[in-house]
Parts: structure tokens; sequence; C-alpha cells
């Protein structure tokens, strides 16, 4: 099992082993979740990579990845654990035929483990072969407060209450990183308890390296090009502009389609990869584009 | 994320002292830090050491800053104080101004005045009213059908005809109208006998208690929720009478407890969007209206509907309409934008709202045609069209939000422009 890094510098080699290109600033915050057992609290625009670090760090320290996807409505008994009905039904037939039906051994046989659902939450506070697991909340902002608020307990001290068992507690907290599409705002209390990052849009050269790690096979001009045209779509007034995920999907598009180098015609067949409204598309795709594609092949020129 | 250029921190021993003194400054630039997030951010430092000094911003970043526009804050407090904590007097009184430059471009405090000026006109003239309870007493007791009355012929009074004191009384009765709305079905669930989902977990402990014997299925039912409400409203110069009165009603039902809707957000705009949601916290409404007065600059300036709207379904649509929010757009629709992005918009804002509501006071006006460019681009794009400009007209609102199907005066105006 690796062991968790030493300092802020091994996060960052760490996350690269597994084609995570952090910055120093992710690297940094990254650390302090790990060396201090804090949740950390992932903000930032959809598709720049909030669930992948989740995903790499797992992969990187060898820990199983346990993932609890919100939604609005979600309560307790999906989130912890929930009991097996049908088979404690079963067991109490059983036990009525077999004619022993004595109250507190049945009683004390039916709310054990054995018929136990367990969800991520509770998963996340067993301890597991290889360490704690990662937890990865993803999407926070898609629960409703009364969720926010039942999380609490769950991520100050790493226990969850289960009325039939008691208290479970993590034996080794989990390293748990929330993430938000901030399309609500998420209570202060729920974020005080954790460390926040927000992750923004690359730069260039960080896009350029991501692209690389993801996408090995595009050569050098053709990412350069698309690199460029996403930083440059990413500053019109757009709906939605487009993330990471995006570009990796371009570039294997473009991969797909054997492209070696972007033009108008190719852009306006693969919009769709990169822009999902059709107000954006429609404003970009034409002389837009053309635009778009002269002024990244001006600044490209000079290098 | 900005760089920054190597920064000198001092190596005294004091790094204690400095970050509780760091976290001090930080709060008085409005970031919400209690004792609990020092303590940590010590912690942290020590964790993350000093091998590198940048390390360090983004160690106190990611102990200190909790919302996104808390950065830019943050940086500058950072690059101030670390320079120099000598000088934190003087920073102090240099640095607000600079942190407000960064937050939001204010301009100068003359707008503001103006604008919470002409926000505020009448309240002076209301205070010694609602000041001298006594003598108001008395005044209701001696002539009680006359009150009636007057009540009622202020009901149906536009607001623009009212006199002063008339405003103040309108006020008074805006205070207490409602704004009913239906719950919305939740995916959680209750216990409830009539429900129809059987609840195995609490079935089997009932019977459990009975030494396993199942007696009675326990059902549960769809919890019930309150939508958001979403108010626009256009302040510009030829609504400023009634977005006024209209705000007023907006922040009887923010602050109506127990009566439907879950949150109500509140953006004016003229010229440019304003959100003053949080201004309407505010206990006394005109303390809430003037602090939203002091924030919106466009008070009573052009209007520019096609482009706020463009920016409201940009920056605050997908956070503030999550959860099927109904909204409310008070305009005069009399726009200064070209009417094809006016169209676009309405129609995205139509698509993200569980409703969208559009009250015209220009429809108090018998045989209202609408003619405008502006209002015939809106008009397709909204569920319920009506009139907002006296109170029995917002009282009408309450019962339109309360039916399902209600679309105010729209189908007939829709035929008058032929569409």
């Amino acid at each position: 099992m690796p062991h968790l890094p030493e300092d802020i510098h091994a996060v960052g080699r760490l996350l690269a082993d597994e084609n995570y290109v952090a910055d120093r600033a992710l690297a940094t915050v990254v650390f302090l979740a790990l060396k201090l057992g804090r949740p950390l609290f992932l903000e930032g625009e959809a598709g720049t990579g909030k669930t992948e670090i989740a995903k790499a760090i797992a992969a990187a320290l060898g820990r199983r990845l346990i993932r609890l996807q919100c939604y609005e409505g979600l309560d307790a008994a999906s989130a912890v654990c929930d009991w097996n009905f049908a088979a404690q039904m079963i067991a109490i037939r059983t036990a009525e035929a077999g004619g022993t039906a004595d109250r507190d051994a049945l009683r004390a046989e039916l709310f054990t483990e054995d018929y136990l659902i367990e969800r991520p939450l509770l998963a996340a506070m067993r301890p597991q072969p290889g360490g704690a697991p990662v937890l990865l909340i993803d999407e926070l902002d898609r629960t409703d407060e009364p969720f926010e608020a039942f999380l609490l307990e769950a991520l100050s001290d790493f226990q969850v209450t289960i009325p039939e068992l008691g208290t479970i507690r993590a034996p080794e907290p989990p390293i748990v990183i929330l993430t938000s599409n901030r399309t609500r705002e998420v209570h202060d209390a729920l974020k005080r308890r954790c460390l926040y990052h927000w992750v923004d849009y690359p730069t260039f050269d960080r896009e350029m390296a991501i692209l690389h790690a993801r996408a090995p096979e595009a050569t050098e001009s053709l990412s350069r090009e698309i690199v460029a045209f996403v930083q440059k779509l990413r500053t019109e007034d757009l709906f939605k502009k487009p993330g990471v995920a995006e570009t990796i999907d371009w570039a294997k598009c473009l991969l797909a389609l054997d492209v070696i180098a972007l033009s108008p015609e190719v852009i306006a067949d693969t919009l769709g990869a990169i822009l999902k409204y059709q107000d954006d598309i429609a404003k970009i795709t034409g002389s837009p584009a053309k635009k778009l594609l002269d002024e990244v092949r001006a600044d490209l020129a000079p290098a | 994320m900005a760089d920054l250029a190597p920064l000198d921190i001092p190596e005294d021993g004091k790094l204690t002292a400095n970050i509780t003194h760091f976290a001090r400054a930080l709060r008085k630039a409005g970031l919400r830090i209690g004792p609990g997030r020092v303590l940590d951010a010590i912690r942290a430092v020590e964790a993350a050491g000093f091998s590198e000094k940048r390390d360090f911003y983004w160690v106190l970043h990611a102990v200190f800053v909790s919302r996104p526009e808390e950065r830019a804050v943050f940086a500058q407090i950072f690059r101030l104080y670390w320079r120099d904590p000598r000088y934190l007097e003087h920073m102090m009184s240099l640095m607000l101004p600079a942190v407000r430059g960064v937050q939001e471009d204010r301009r100068a405090a003359a707008a503001e005045k103006r604008a919470a000026e002409a926000l505020l006109d009448g309240v002076a003239r209301d205070t010694p009213e609602m000041g001298e309870g006594e003598n108001d007493e008395v005044q209701i007791e001696a002539d009680a059908t006359a009150t009636i009355s007057a009540e009622e012929r202020l009901r149906t009074l536009d607001f623009e005809q009212m006199s002063v004191a008339e405003i103040a009384e309108a006020k008074r009765m805006i205070a207490k109208l409602e704004l009913p709305v239906r719950p919305l079905a939740s995916r959680r669930t209750r216990t409830d006998p009539a429900g129809r989902v059987a609840d195995w977990r609490a079935t089997m402990r009932q019977a459990m208690r009975r030494g396993g014997e199942m007696q009675a299925l326990v059902t549960r039912r769809r919890r019930e929720r309150w939508p958001n409400l979403v108010v626009l409203c256009d302040i510009s110069g030829s609504m400023s009478q009634y977005s006024r009165m209209v705000l007023h009603f907006v922040h009887a039902v923010a602050n109506r407890k127990g009566a439907g809707w879950a949150k109500v957000h509140a953006f004016t705009f003229g010229t440019r969007l304003t959100n003053i949601t949080r201004h309407l916290a505010h206990r006394d409404v005109d303390a809430a209206l003037a602090a939203a007065g002091a924030e919106a600059q466009d008070w009573q300036g052009g209007t520019r509907i096609g482009s706020c709207l463009h920016a409201f379904n940009r920056d605050w649509s997908r956070r503030v309409m999550g959860q099927g929010a109904v909204v409310i757009l008070i305009s005069d629709g009399l726009d200064r934008d070209p009417a094809a992005d006016l169209s676009r918009e309405m129609e995205r804002l139509h698509l993200s709202a569980r409703r969208l509501i559009w009250i015209n006071p220009l429809l108090r006006w018998d045989g209202f045609v609408p003619k405008a460019r502006g209002i015939a681009a809106m008009l397709p794009h909204v569920d319920s069209f009506r009139a907002g400009h006296s109170i029995a007209s917002l009282d009408d609102l309450g019962r339109a939000i309360g039916a399902a199907r209600d679309s105010g005066e729209k189908d007939r105006l829709m035929r008058l422009i032929g569409v």
C-alpha cells in the first residue's frame, strides 16, 4: 500500500502518475486534506476535473473509491444503509414455522449485519483492505438542505448513527472529497468543516499537459490548436463554457476523424463535442468559428 | 488564478499571532471566519511547512476562503498583510476601499446616495406617522366606518395617483398581503396512514415490538415542499413608483414565516442586474429597501431588459431556479435593446422557470394594446400576464399563483397582436 505523500511536491507527482495534472494550489489543498484528515470541498464549473481528482487520489493511494452521487431528495436510507426486509421477513416466518419464535433471540438476530444493506456512507466508515477509502460525495449542490445537515455528523466525527445498531465510527477517517457545481449555495456550517478550493479552468500550459496525459495520440500541433481554440472559446459570452472534459472529448473526436489540423468545416462538424447548448452552437458556427480560428492561428504562429 | 510574486514572510517566530491578526483583517473585510478557522489555519501551516513561499498562500487560502467571491479579497489582503504586518493599522484604512474595488466595481458615493435618496423619498414623511402610534389609535376609533371605506378605495387606487399619506397606508396594507402557492411533491417521504408506499423499516420495527407478528403495514407518502420565488423587478424611470410598491410587497412575502416559498430571491434591473436578496432579510422594510437601493445604482435610469435578462440567465438562473422556481417579472416592457435578443432571453427564462408571471402596470389602461416592440417580443414567452398597479391587483396576483392554470390577460392580448 502506498504511503501518504510526505510533502506537496509528492502529491503533485502522485497525481501525475495517475495522469492527473494538478497545479500547485490544488496539490497544496490535497496535501492538507490528506495530512490533516479534513474533508476537501471542491467547487468549480462543470468539467474542470473535480470528480477526477477523487478518482486519481484513490488510484494513486491504492484505496477503494466509494462514490455517493447526490440528487434531490436523497435520504439516509439511500445514503447510509437500509435493511433487507425481505430476508428479515423470511427469517421471521422460518422461525415461526420451526416453532422457535423466541422474541429476544429473534430481535437480536434480525437487526444484525447479516440483514444490513450498506450504502456509500456506511461503507466509507468500514475498515477496508488497503486503508481508509476515498469517499466522493459528488454534486452536493443537487441535494436539499436536510441532507446537508445530516452530513454534518458524518463529516465532522466520521461516524454515522443507525437507530437499530447504534453509532458506527470509522476506525480510520476516510478521505472525503465533496464537489459542487455551485448551482446553489452550500451551507456555511458544512463548508466550515472542510478545506475549500475553487477549481478553475486550467491555463494554456496546464491544459496542454492534461491533453498530453489524456490523449497522447494527438500531435503537438493539433493539441496546441485544440487547446488554444477552447481557451479562446472560454472568453466568448457563452451560456455554458467548455470544460477540460470537453477539450479531451473533442481531441478524441478529432482523432477518430483522422483530423490533423483544425479547419472551419471540421469545427462545424464537431462543435457538438465542446458546446452543449443549441444557442451556443448557433452563436459560434460559421463565421465566428472561422474568426476565432484565425485568431488562434495568429496567436500560435510566432511560437 | 493570479500569479503571485514571492512574498516576504516574517520569520520572527510570531507566526501564530500573525495568523490571528491576518484572520482579523479578513474578518473586517467581510469573510466569515470564526476562531475555529484560525486554529485550523495554524495547524494547516504547521502541517504544510515552508518548503515554498507560495504554498503558504494556498494553505491559508484553503482554510479561510469558502466561496469564489472571497478569492479576490483574500488575494488583496494577503499581499498587503504579509508584506509588512507592522503597518496593520495603517493598512486597514487603506485596504478597505481597495478591496471594495475588487469585490464589485462600485461607483462613487454620490451615485449611491442619489439612488438611496431616490429610493427613500417619502420615508421621512412616513416616519412621524408611524411614530405617533397613540394618536393614530384615537383617530381610528373615532372614525371606524370612514377607515374601512377609505381602505376599500385605496385598494383599487393606482399607485401613481396616491398621495404621500395614502402611500404610507397602502404600504401597511401591502405588508399584510399574501402570495399563497401550491406545494410541490418532494422525493422525500413521511409516515402517513393513507400513504401508498409501504415503509418496510417501520413495519419491521413495529413487528419486532410484538415478537415478530406483522399487524399492520406502515405506509408513507411523498412529503411536500415549497418552491422558490424569484422576483425580477424593473426599477427604471418609468417604473419607479410601481417597483417601489412591488418591492414592499416582495419584502412582505420574503419575511413571512411559514407562508410557503422555500426561498425568495429578488433582483432589480434597469441598465444592469443587481441581486438584492440579501437586503430583503432586513426585518425593517425601509432599511431593506435602502440597502437594496444603495446597491442598485441604476435606480430610475434607462431600461435594457434584454441584456439584464441575459445576465440573469447566464449568472443566476441555474443557481436560484434549480428546484422548480416561480418567476415574477415586473416590468413595463419598454426596452431599448434590439427585440430579437429580448425574445431569445425571455424564451430561455421561460424554459428554466416552473411558471413565469409578468406583471405590467401599463395593463391598467383600458384598451392597452401590446404594440411596443419589447412587449410583443416578451408576451409569447410568459405563462401569465397581469396588471400590478394597485393593492387589489397585487391581491389578484396572490390568487392567480394559487391557481394552476392562469394566463391573466395574455390570451386576449395575444389575439390583439395577431399571434
